[in-house]
């Protein structure tokens, strides 16, 4: 039985100037599966998350969540769509100038209107999830270490109960016992709420944990995709370079090839 | 075609290269323009649909007008004390002392008090603004806004221009009264004129549309730098370097669009 595909990227690209970043990504990924994606850093693993919400134009090619294409959809239908996705960032992006409680309120109380004390609630409980008290609700995210804050832009991203979740690096700056909190609760989110999610990591104990799925990112294109459980007999030298953290290999060569060129 | 500029270039290469960046600055400048229009287009819009995030709009307020204040008076006041001042060693000379009231208020409240109050308002609120929306876009607040299902131009640059355009004018009304108040203290404690005699001058000489014209340029100037601010925030570079270049643009182009609509809004006023 195959399932539906939540989204669908098809010969996507973008390139920043001169600057090639996605040369023609193919993922899909069904309804309810974790799907994780690898990459070494700057192969444009942000950038296609970014693309998939809308917050970069792709250049060309199709991007559909549930059926729809986000490239061609009207800002309307977009910023409805909007209202399905729960974004983590990279750098957390919390808003500096509201108190914590509120950044993790924020959708609930501008997306779906609901009233702050009923947001602020919801937002207790979720902060009480990434394993935070009551005690920091009222502080700034400048008061918190990054660790810290990272948690709260999860407890952000998920406050809303989105369908549809992208995690960007949710375990780098935390501790190991932290990071393996924010594993089962990611796992959580997708069992329990049936969420479908995207998350990009380097941290390979975090992927076998959270993933259904894994693609792999190398020069703007996906070069492996397929089941967690295939991922150790993949036979493909790069993944097998990556998870292995080995410095040669075909990613190396490449890479000091462009340096050479540069 | 081709091999005219392939000789051009080869033989002065020099010539080739200034007119190069001649005529890439001319296209940026092109491309600035139509994105800027672009971008008060969706400000307008995003003004005339809900929602308004009026809690926002007032808090600007505070920002934008109440804490403008201190720089506004002090401004307007040194500047209708030196106008009085100037006037009468200039006056002097042909025995119109009389006139200083109505240079002072004239000047005042057609001119200065706008123009500087703009620019000072440039230099504090512009700059702010694009450090503030700059540092959002680079931190990816920007981004994060539109995941949360919150449209960026109406919760960030809607309030602030809105809050820009009405405050400019109650700044610059305030200025005028303590500018013309600057110069009559000199005139009466400097320059021994009556007290009377002074405010008669002022009341007689000043007409509705001196006022008028005067806040509508502020009305405009604050509509620009708000909006400078909040342009050249919104698009600014990465890092914290694309931050400084936005703060710096923002204060430029806002000064410079401030003397430009001078000039034409004074030409429409007053020809
Ligand atoms: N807004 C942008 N403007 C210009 N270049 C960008 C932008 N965003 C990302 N890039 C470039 O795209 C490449 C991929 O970035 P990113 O997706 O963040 O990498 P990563 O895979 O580590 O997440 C990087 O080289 C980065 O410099
Ligand atoms: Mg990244």
């Amino acid at each position: 039985m195959t399932k539906r595909n939540k989204i669908e990227m098809t010969g996507v690209y973008k390139a920043f100037g001169t600057k090639k970043v996605l040369q023609g990504v193919d993922l899909n990924v069904p309804v309810g599966s974790s799907m994780v994606i690898i990459g070494g850093s700057g192969t444009g693993k942000s950038v296609t998350l970014k693309c998939v919400l809308g917050l970069l134009q792709a250049d060309k090619g199709s991007i559909k969540v549930d059926g729809m294409d986000m490239i061609k959809a009207s800002t309307r239908a977009r910023e409805e769509m909007m209202k399905k996705f729960g974004m983590l960032f990279q750098g957390g992006a919390l808003f500096d100038s509201l108190p914590v409680w509120y950044n993790v309120a924020f959708g609930l109380i501008h997306g779906k209107d609901m009233d702050k004390k009923d947001a602020r609630k919801i937002a207790t409980e979720k902060l009480e999830q990434v394993g935070m008290g009551e005690a920091i609700a009222n502080l700034y995210p400048a008061e918190l270490s990054g660790g810290m804050q990272k948690r709260v832009a999860l407890a952000r991203a998920i406050a809303t109960n989105p369908e549809i979740i992208f995690f960007d690096e949710p375990t780098t700056g935390l501790d190991p016992i932290m990071a393996d909190v924010i594993n089962e609760l990611i796992v959580k989110c997708v069992k329990d709420l049936g969420a479908t999610a995207m998350t990009i990591t380097h941290d390979m104990a975090s992927a076998r944990k959270i993933a259904d799925h894994v693609a792999m990112l190398h020069e703007g294109k996906i070069v492996w995709t397929g089941p967690i459980d295939d991922l150790d007999n993949s036979g493909s030298p790069y993944v097998d370079q990556f998870i292995h953290g080995r410095a040669d290999g075909p990613i190396t060569d490449l890479q000091s090839e462009l340096l050479k060129s540069a | 075609m081709n091999t005219a500029l392939q000789i051009f270039r080869e033989k002065i290469p020099f010539l080739h290269d200034i007119c190069q960046a001649i005529g890439h600055s001319i296209l940026n400048v092109i491309q600035a323009l139509g994105a800027i229009s672009l971008f008060v287009l969706q400000t307008l819009r995003h003004c005339a649909t809900p929602p308004i995030f009026i809690k926002h709009i007032l808090r600007q307020f505070i920002d934008i007008g109440y804490y403008s204040l201190p720089v506004v008076g002090m401004t307007a006041l040194f500047t209708g004390m030196v106008l009085a001042l100037q006037s009468y060693t200039g006056f002097s000379r042909f025995n119109a002392e009389s006139a200083i009231a109505s240079v002072v208020a004239l000047s005042i409240t057609r001119e200065l008090s706008p123009v500087l109050a703009g620019l000072m308002v440039a230099g504090r609120v512009g700059a702010a603004i694009a450090a503030e929306v700059g540092t959002m876009r680079v931190t990816e607040q920007i981004d994060a806004l539109s995941t949360l299902s919150v449209n960026p131009m109406k919760y960030l640059v809607v309030p602030r221009v809105i809050a820009g355009t009405i405050m400019l004018p109650v700044l610059v009304l305030i200025g005028d009264i303590i500018g013309v108040y600057g110069g009559y203290i000199v005139s009466t404690h400097v320059l021994g004129f009556s007290s009377g005699s002074y405010l008669y001058q002022t009341w007689q000489v000043l007409e509705n549309i001196d006022v008028v014209s005067g806040l509508v340029k502020a009305a405009v100037f604050g509509f620009f730098v708000t909006l400078m601010g909040c342009y050249h925030g919104y698009n600014s570079g990465r890092g914290a370097q694309g931050v400084g270049m936005a703060t710096t643009n923002a204060v430029v182009t806002a000064s410079i669009l401030i003397l430009i609509f001078n000039y034409i809004l004074t030409q429409v006023f007053f020809s």
